[in-house]
């Protein structure tokens, strides 16, 4: 008995622990969708730099991979958000000039070539094999503790980045974002250089998809490319999104929750089907999801918590101007 | 004559077969109401979208203030004073018409991500100042009980108020309005008529419409620029304009100005 509550106190911490690190990942997804209508398709190719990036800055040295530099956990996740950061730029420098559409598939085949190159280049990445021994911070605590403790680091590190793009938002930068969304060809004639807040917005949501994969390198203290694989990421963080609420943060936020919950139940379920079932297993909870998807979108179609608006309005009505 | 304001020099622009605008030349002069009329389909718009850097011409050349500008993005114009209105409004629709205004005003702190995350103290002074600009600009144009208003739930006229608001929020020197009294009771637009005479007089801002209401552009305006069929037919004061046969015929079609001048 005591037993059984020990494995569902440790599934929910694990349920938890991912779920949150998704939710990162959906709040970049939010600043990219959500606030700015940037369409991103390649969320797994910010993911994938994020996870190793901060694998090779943290792990011991090894004849396997480049690296590993063995530095703190807390600068590789800064490393992984500056390299996401910076690729993000290299790709909207080129694509946010075009028409709206080609980004998305351009982020679609840089993710594609990012997830080859990983996969491929053994010298850097140790190829299909991975990166092991990526530490974890708390790791030597005794068992539910260890990962009760990450868990922590986990909701802090969502509650920064919550608090982060909230303030961004909340702030003369995030009208300009909402102005450009709304009409691009307005706010070029309300003298904003449309193309650069694009950009900075691409930037800003990319680091957060970058730590997102960070996160994931740390909790599994490992990372290969699998991964990376678009299913994992680039679709289900758009679930999350549309059925947490786009366009806002605390919609993002739940949508991770929910859907990862979701998701890792039925994995749950499909554990008990007999084995040539189990096999069809992972297209049949796509299935599921797309169909949760589809129901949401037709009942509730601005998601759990829709996007408020508008915004400072709303707050203004009660404090009349003078 | 002085330099002029804004200068177009054999300025062209065609969409794939049809020429909207053929080897127009037209200057606007300082401190002037210039106004720009013509049938439908004439090319003003297109002009427009042309001078104020909207899309560039497919030949000629554009200078403000002297300078080249042709092909130079809206925002850099804007920020050397030329800014303007659409003849559909562009508004931002699920923002209040007073967060409309207040996005507008250059070089807010606030706008950088740095300032918005870190400097939190540059950001709340600089929006009292720029949330009282937008309050006189509104109280102006008497739209200050839509204030808080989602600004897609305005009134065609009470839009394209909300674009001339728009260019009232930047020190222009020169703001292009596009079919501003188009969708506007006339009451309003006769005061509207006398806003601009006063931003004109007061402020110095130059004026170039686009206007279909005559009586509007007999009172205001001097220049009037006729445009025809992608380019400039004529130009004179109003009087000039309503005796040219050519403008008539422009207008009413061929032998109309024969028909007209009969009697
Ligand atoms: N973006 C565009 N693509 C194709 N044709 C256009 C475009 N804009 C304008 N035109 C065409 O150019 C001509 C001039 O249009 P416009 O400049 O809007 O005239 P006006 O403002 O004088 O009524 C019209 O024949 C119109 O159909
Ligand atoms: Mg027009």
């Amino acid at each position: 008995m005591e037993q059984t509550l020990f494995g569902i106190m440790m599934y929910f911490v694990a349920m938890f622990t991912i779920g949150g690190i998704y939710a990162i990942i959906v709040l970049g997804l939010n600043m990219h969708w959500g606030v700015s209508g940037l369409f991103n398709a390649g969320i797994a190719g910010f993911f994938a730099i994020g996870a190793y990036t901060t694998a090779i800055l943290t792990t011991p040295t090894s004849p396997k991979h480049l690296g590993g530099f063995d530095l703190p956990v807390w600068l590789g996740m800064l490393g992984s958000m500056v390299t996401a950061g910076i690729v993000a730029y290299g790709v909207g420098r080129i694509c946010l000039r075009l028409r709206a559409d080609y980004l998305a598939i351009a982020t679609i085949g840089i993710a594609e070539i990012f997830r080859l190159v990983l996969k491929n280049e053994t010298w850097m990445t140790n190829g299909t094999r991975g990166i092991t021994n990526v530490p974890r911070p708390f790791e030597d605590f005794a068992t539910p503790w260890s990962q009760i403790a990450f868990l922590g680091v986990v909701i802090l590190v969502v509650a920064a980045t919550y608090f982060i793009v909230e303030r961004a938002l909340d702030a003369p930068w995030g009208r300009v974002m909402r102005a450009i969304r709304e009409n691009d060809t307005a706010a070029e004639a309300a003298g904003k250089n449309v193309v650069r807040f694009r950009l900075q917005a691409f930037v800003f949501g990319a680091m957060f998809m970058g730590l997102g994969g960070a996160m994931t390198a740390h909790a599994f203290k490992f990372i290969g490319p699998e991964a990376t694989e678009p299913l994992l990421t680039t679709f289900l963080v758009w679930v999350m999104l549309i059925i947490g609420g786009s366009g806002n943060n605390r919609g993002a936020i739940l949508g991770a929750i929910v859907v990862w919950a979701i998701w890792s139940m039925t994995q749950l379920v499909t554990g008990f089907l007999p084995p040539d079932w189990a096999v069809r297993a992972s297209l049949l909870r796509v299935f599921l999801v797309g169909l949760l998807l589809q129901v949401m979108l037709q009942n509730f179609s601005g998601g759990l918590i829709p996007e408020k608006s508008p915004k400072i309005g709303d707050r203004q009505k009660q404090t009349p101007a003078p | 004559m002085t330099q002029p304001l804004i200068s177009v020099e054999h300025v062209s622009k065609s969409f794939g077969g049809i020429q909207a605008v053929r080897d127009c030349s037209l200057t606007v002069q300082k401190g002037s109401i210039t106004a720009l009329i013509g049938p439908n389909g004439a090319g003003k718009t297109t002009l427009f979208n042309m001078v104020a850097g909207f899309m560039p011409p497919t030949a000629g050349r554009i200078t403000l203030d002297g300078e080249d500008i042709t092909g130079k993005p809206p925002h850099q114009l804007f920020a050397r004073g030329l800014v303007r209105t659409f003849q559909i409004p562009h508004e931002f629709s699920a923002m209040t018409v007073l967060e409309n205004l207040m996005v507008v005003p250059m070089e807010q702190a606030g706008e950088s991500l740095l300032v918005a995350l870190f400097v939190r103290g540059r950001i709340h002074k600089q929006e009292s100042e720029i949330r009282e600009r937008a309050e006189q600009v509104l109280e102006f144009l008497r739209l200050t009980h839509l204030r808080f208003e989602r600004a897609g739930n305005l009134s065609g006229g009470q839009k394209k108020l909300l674009e001339l608001a728009r260019t009232m929020m930047t020190d222009a020197k020169i703001v292009l309005l596009d079919e501003l009294g188009a969708g506007v009771n006339r009451t309003l637009l006769a005061e509207l008529a006398t806003d601009i005479e006063r931003l004109n007089r007061e402020q110095g801002y130059t004026f170039w419409l686009i206007e279909h209401d005559m009586d509007l552009i007999a009172r205001l305006c001097d220049p009037v620029i006729v445009m025809a069929e992608g380019t400039v037919l004529t130009q004179g004061t109003m009087a000039e304009i309503q005796a040219n046969p050519a403008v008539i015929e422009a207008y009413l079609g061929a032998g109309a100005a024969a028909r007209r001048t009969a009697p």
